[in-house]
């Protein structure tokens, strides 16, 4: 085996795929998204058999198989930060400006989290624990940005207040 | 094949096939068939030792589906394998589990192939497989005009043509009799020319009535150690044997061609090792992936290992009808619906369900003793199964 190898005059193919799609959300998914858009409520599912409370919902427990169909609950929308990223890399495949952050957010009366944008904050002053609730957009949306993004509840340093020194 | 011990099929589920399948999500559509599986082993997830999960890479274009899936397949805390073989994934599917079960690693394993094609962009997904540099240009998908040219030469093109809407006509008439196919048209025979001037044309004398469908569906199979089988189920559907054969089809361009295609090749392997001499005789039943009445057609000479034109004079005289004496396709077949991860299970499951006398309304009126199922995908692939009854299994011993 050649350790440095003889690069010279080898050529390098391009080529581009396309990945068009259109995911169904069904029945339960777009309840879920019904709800948010014309209610600007946000629902759960609770399965009986082990006592939790699904948010997103889905159709089935993973657990136990129990059908959730219609075990519809409200949650939020007030909740909790669970945990929280920072992005400070900006890609073409990143929707907005940098730094943004990405969080898991635990609705109240939910047991698991949902993932969502966090603003109206300095990114810096996130902290596991923070008490955030769901801004729902102006104009109905058929995805999850139905809820533009989740803001603190109490008054937070402001994104455009100073930034903490140092890290 | 060598077995360290007996695989039975116990449980088979099928979601109903169609075009759109919008009130579910994939893995509500995959727990469909999941529940029915598991209703007909008699039988909930506790029992299932492991799960194998598969479809056609990218065509809805999720990776990884099988960890997603997990809400509907019941495999959370499960061992699990996920298998991608394109077109034959599904039969691929089934020789996994066999594999597991026969194995000894699993007593019971739960199968499950899906597609959801109308979410993803399917011919995107297929016509990237060939090596980008030397052949992926030639690539045109699952639709080719190629066996209809050869079967004109051969055979003229009034009675070729001919022969290949039977078969089409056949076939829907068998999907007639299934409520879960996805395309029942109702065709009779006196529309066979009308069919064949107006359905317009895909490539060459390959026309959209001859072409399978693009359908929504999932399929689930439990696979059981012949101990826990004979627990389960009064009549499983024994796995005797299954071979796989596949070759690059760009290298026939290329003068490298065997002569042999993979179906007369797999064929041949699996009636030498099971002591098949005259398989039309023998076996009772055959349900083929036929991906277009073309292929079906031709392909009943490369599976029976036929000469001459006998394939077309068992079209021709209705001998493949499920009144025949060598019935193919009760279920309607992949031209009536063709969820692709699924379709090449859903031969298997079909295959067996005439074994287990469960086929419903598709049934057909005399025992299934043994019976021969195949699955096809790029680039030229043939999975070939051979299940029998106990009936069969005893006059074997
Ligand atoms: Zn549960």
């Amino acid at each position: 085996m050649e350790l440095t190898p003889d690069l010279r005059d080898c050529f390098t193919v391009p080529g581009k795929l396309a990945l068009p799609y259109t995911y169904f959300a069904g029945r339960i998914g777009s309840r879920f998204l019904l709800a948010l858009q014309e209610e600007h409520r946000i629902l759960g599912v609770r399965c009986a058999g082990c006592a939790t409370v699904l948010v997103p919902p889905r159709a089935t427990c993973d657990r136990c198989q129990a059908d959730l169909a219609d075990t519809w609950v409200e949650v939020g929308p007030a909740g909790r930060v669970e945990n929280f990223t920072v992005v400070r890399y900006a890609d073409r495949h990143v929707p907005e400006p940098v730094p943004l952050v990405l969080a898991l957010i635990r609705l109240d009366g939910a047991d698991t989290p949902l993932v969502h944008r966090l603003g109206g904050m300095d990114p810096e002053a996130v902290r596991v624990g923070l008490r955030v609730t769901a801004v729902f957009a102006a104009e109905p949306r058929d995805t999850l940005l139905c809820i533009d993004h989740f803001r603190p509840l109490a008054p937070q340093p402001s994104a455009a207040g100073p930034r903490p020194q140092g890290g | 094949m060598k077995k360290n011990r007996n695989v039975g099929i116990v449980g088979v589920g099928q979601s109903v096939y169609s075009s759109h399948r919008e009130e579910v999500n994939q893995p509500e559509m995959i727990h469909e068939a999941v529940v029915e599986a598991l209703e007909m082993a008699g039988i909930t997830m506790a029992e299932v030792d492991c799960v194998v999960h598969g479809n056609m890479e990218l065509f809805e274009m999720v990776h990884q589906p099988d960890l997603w899936h997990t809400l509907g397949t019941g495999a959370w805390g499960k061992e699990s394998l996920r298998v991608t073989t394109g077109g034959t994934t599904g039969a691929t599917l089934a020789a996994a589990a066999d594999h597991l079960v026969a194995s000894g690693l699993h007593d019971v394993v739960l199968a499950i192939g899906f597609e959801k094609l109308q979410e993803g962009h399917t011919t995107g997904g297929i016509t990237n497989m060939a090596d980008p540099l030397w052949g992926r240009q030639l690539q045109t998908g699952a639709l080719t005009g190629m066996t209809a040219a050869q079967m004109i030469e051969e055979f003229g093109a009034e009675r070729a043509k001919a022969a290949a809407m039977a078969y089409r006509i056949l076939m829907d008439a068998n999907a007639m009799k299934n409520p879960k196919a996805h395309r029942r048209l109702g065709l009779r025979p006196d529309q066979a020319e009308e069919l064949a001037a107006n359905s317009p044309a895909l490539v060459g004398e390959l026309r959209m009535i001859h072409m399978c469908s693009q359908s929504d569906g999932a399929c689930a199979m439990i696979f059981a150690s012949e101990e826990k089988a004979r627990q389960l189920c009064a009549q499983p559907a024994w796995i005797e044997d299954h071979v796989t054969a596949h070759r690059e089809e760009m290298f026939c361009l290329f003068g490298n061609a065997p002569v042999l295609t993979t179906h007369r090749h797999c064929a041949r392997k699996l009636f030498a090792r099971n002591g098949i001499r005259d398989p039309r005789r023998e076996i009772d039943l055959f349900e083929m992936y036929d991906p277009s009445a073309w292929w079906g057609l031709d392909w009943l000479r490369e599976f029976l290992l036929l000469e001459g034109d006998e394939h077309l004079r068992m079209v021709e005289s209705g001998a493949i009808a499920m009144d025949g004496d060598f019935p193919v396709n009760p279920s309607g077949g992949v031209i009536a619906s063709n969820p692709i991860g699924a379709t090449a299970m859903v031969r298997v499951a079909e295959a067996a369900l005439q074994i287990m006398g469960r086929a419903g309304g598709h049934q057909l009126p005399r025992p299934v003793r043994r019976a021969l199922a195949s699955g096809f995908g790029g680039t030229m692939w043939t999975v070939l199964f051979l299940l029998a009854s106990d009936t069969e299994r005893q006059a074997a011993a």
